[in-house]
């Protein structure tokens, strides 16, 4: 794999070789000293045109305990504020010969497009309301760990369907591993023709006691003034996730950050159902196993993995 | 379809062009397809000083002295197309197109007339400007150029302009194009200000309430990319909507670049109440479809958006049977740089003059959904709609005509483009269908480098 620009593009089986390798660098995390030399003298690039907590710091820790050398670039007080445009900055960054760019965009196919602009590997850490393939492969990599698998889970992912990147990267990676997925949401954020995507489509909660696992979406509260519903009180009323709606078997995802009594009552955030600090642990070994997978050369498109070690000297794959 | 009720001032053209030598030639043997003539065979074709001078059995005119003689034999000869709808971007945007480039443009696909929307910056609403872009036409256009002036001031949507006088200046007709006249009081007025100005009002339909921040159509393709859609609603509601306003005005209406075929029923529903309206559409969306945007190429991004495959086929079907009457190309240069953004970023338009023949020849005639006959009358109707004369094959007609190789396939892009910008939706499609001549107002405005004289 040369990059990784979608979701839609992974195999089950690419999947499974990057969260068999998290699973490996999991054990690297509990060392005391976490760091492997795999891409020691590599750079990375992180350039973050969005505001991010979780993924930009993993992916920063990620590069590190690989040992490569990373590059931080924020849109605030970069030159990206002075009007360069995207391919001016990345032609400018891959003067400095990255092995990868990680990309951050407001915009849809942002990654697709700089992978284009650049040798380099590039990585889509979200692009606009498109896709954020990482935090559905670190879903994936968390649920696995709890499920030992998602075959024939039942998963409802509830909330802003319409602006959520998360919510179509992960129905498209919860459904290549074998769950059911079903969608759930006032319906004026969910968008038309979303069954496309292989899932089911439900305006109401009535039937969520039949979920396996309850992944709350993140409600912005710019949505209410741009009349997509009428009130947060209704929303709350209909769709917050709450310890009388959420079952005891069930288990809870958000991809954060949460707003606290919007889409998610404190009582179910802070129960042992909620997975959520699980998540963002598994954010760095995803990502470093991301990272791996395609500047230290995992298997090809084609599956086949290869055991070398860790090995800086081992080859790229060819595009 | 009754024409309109005034002309402009007397002795003043529509359409202008630079002063050309008039063309004397002899196109022999070529397949010469006329539907409004009954042409649709082999015949010589001789132009004299401009004008076409003889008909004849093929190989049975002689070449007078000093006229060039080309071989048509396997080619077709075609009345020129006309093109209602296209963006030269003069005044303002010289960068993407100005009038030269975009009638080269016209002339190496075919056309043989251009109608060039008033959307520039500034945009053409008061007298001066249209004025000023005549007087270029004059000396710049290769095919000859009619200016639409438009319906608002600024296309603002509030006040109208000065209709009756750009209308005696030479304005083919009013179109806020680019964007709709939102408000229908204001549309209305517009609808009973025709009865002074004559012309026909053209209109972009959308309702931006629906249309938001939508950058392609509303359905599968766009739920998957996270792209706001732009639902077909917005474009049919109002066709419906102002098609009933012509009709209680008794106004003429024309309807631009339909996309959906919501909008085909409504056109068609209004046309069988007696309404006076008509409509066009676009080759790209006769051939293209939403899933085209799957990778985010913003060449396929345009206004109105590639729908899905069923309203493709509801257009081809309202083309064929007249529903719609006239193909128009909207051709809309960009800048490469403006292009090279992220899709949600990027300028709508693209490029269309100098593939609108061999895609529409490939992709419906080919097949057999369309006839070359109706699809030449298709490609000409727009010049009637617009009170303007229909080319013609015929003796005594100025020379409008192509000729064109329909076998010879070529790639779109492969030699770069006539057009100063390079944005076109079928760049790396291979058509079959090559212009080689295209004679305008009797005078050669393009020829291919491969066509040769036979003497």
């Amino acid at each position: 794999m040369k990059h990784l620009l979608s979701i839609e593009e992974l195999e089950r089986g690419d999947m499974e070789r990057i969260l068999d390798r998290a699973a490996s660098f999991a054990e690297v995390s509990g060392r005391e000293i976490k760091k492997v030399p795999a891409l020691r003298g590599r750079t990375v690039v992180n350039l973050f045109y969005e505001a991010s907590t979780r993924t930009s710091s993993s992916f920063d820790l990620a590069a590190k305990r690989l040992s490569a050398d990373v590059v931080n670039i924020r849109s605030v007080g970069s030159s990206v504020d002075k009007g360069e445009s995207l391919k001016d900055t990345v032609q400018t960054m891959s003067a400095y010969d990255p092995a990868a760019i990680v990309i951050r965009s407001p915009h849809v196919g942002a990654a697709h497009l700089v992978a284009g602009w650049t040798p380099a590997s590039v990585i889509n850490a979200g692009d606009g309301k498109h896709e954020h393939p990482t935090q559905a492969l670190l879903d994936v990599y968390t649920l696995r760990r709890r499920l030992g698998g998602l075959d024939g889970a039942r998963i409802w992912i509830v909330g802003d369907v319409l602006h959520s990147r998360v919510a179509r990267s992960n129905v498209i990676a919860f459904g290549r591993m074998g769950a059911k997925v079903t969608v759930a949401g006032p319906p004026t954020l969910l968008p038309r023709g979303f069954q496309a995507l292989g899932c089911e489509v439900a305006t109401t909660l009535d039937r969520l006691g039949e979920a396996d696992v309850v992944y709350a979406l993140r409600m912005q509260h710019e949505r209410m003034t741009e009349a997509y519903v009428p009130s947060l009180r209704e929303y709350v009323a209909r769709y917050q996730i709450d310890g009388r709606r959420l079952a005891p078997r069930q288990l809870l995802m958000h991809p954060g950050p949460v707003n606290r009594g919007v889409e998610l009552a404190p009582e179910v955030i802070d129960s042992p159902q909620a997975l959520i600090g699980e998540q963002v642990g598994a954010g760095v070994v995803v990502r470093m196993a991301v990272l791996f997978e395609l500047l230290a050369g995992g298997g090809g498109a084609a599956g086949g993995l290869r055991v070398e070690r860790s090995d800086e000297r081992t080859e790229r794959q060819p595009a | 379809m009754r024409p309109v009720d005034s002309a402009p001032a007397a002795g003043r053209p529509d359409l202008l062009s630079r002063a050309t030598p008039s063309a004397d030639l002899l196109v022999r043997r070529a397949w010469v397809v006329d539907p409004r003539e009954g042409l649709d065979g082999p015949a010589d074709v001789l132009v004299r000083d401009g004008e076409i001078a003889e008909l004849g059995e093929p190989g049975a005119l002689a070449a007078p002295a000093g006229a060039e003689v080309l071989e048509g034999e396997a080619r077709h000869l075609l009345p020129g197309l006309v093109d209602p709808h296209v963006h030269l971007r003069v005044p303002g945007d010289e960068h993407e197109e100005d009038l030269d480039s975009g009638t080269r443009a016209a002339a190496a696909g075919g056309f043989v007339a251009v109608l060039a929307m008033p959307n520039t910056r500034p945009p053409v609403d008061a007298a001066p400007g249209l004025q000023a872009l005549r007087e270029s036409a004059a000396r710049e256009a290769r095919v000859p150029v009619g200016f639409l002036a438009a319906i608002t001031r600024g296309q603002q949507g509030r006040e109208l302009t000065e209709m009756a006088e750009l209308r005696d200046l030479g304005a083919v007709g009013f179109t806020d194009d680019g964007v709709p006249v939102a408000g229908a009081g204001v549309l209305r007025r517009a609808l009973q200000y025709q009865r002074l100005c004559g012309a026909v009002l053209a209109l972009h339909e959308e309702d931006p309430g629906l249309s938001g921040d939508g950058v392609m159509h509303e359905g599968e393709v766009s739920a998957l990319l996270g792209l706001a859609g732009i639902p077909s609603v917005s474009e049919s509601t109002m066709v419906a909507r102002d098609a009933s306003l012509a009709l209680y005005e008794d106004a003429r209406v024309h309807f631009q670049h339909l996309s959906a075929r919501e909008s085909v029923h409504a056109l068609g529903a209004a046309k069988a109440a007696g309404a006076r309206v008509s409509g066009e559409v676009s080759p790209h969306h006769l051939t293209l479809t939403h899933e085209a945007v799957r990778r985010l190429d913003t060449r396929v991004k345009m206004n109105p958006p590639l729908r899905a495959d069923e309203d493709r086929r509801v257009l081809v079907d309202a083309l064929r049977d007249g529903t719609i009457d006239c193909v128009a190309t909207d051709h809309a240069p960009h800048a490469r740089e403006e292009k090279e953004a992220p899709f949600e970023e990027a300028p709508m338009g693209t490029t269309g003059l100098e593939t609108a023949f061999a895609a529409l020849h490939s992709e419906l005639v080919r097949p057999g959904l369309l006839t070359l006959g109706t699809l030449v009358e298709r490609m000409t109707a727009g010049a009637a709609l617009f009170d303007l004369p229909v080319p013609r094959v015929a003796v005594g007609q100025a020379a409008n005509f192509l000729l064109a190789d329909l076998d010879a396939d070529w790639t779109v892009g492969e030699s770069g483009y006539e057009s100063r910008s390079e944005n076109c939706c079928f760049a790396g499609r291979t058509f079959s269908g090559r212009i080689l001549l295209t004679v305008a107002a009797g005078a050669v405005a393009y020829r291919a480098r491969s066509l040769a004289l036979v003497a």
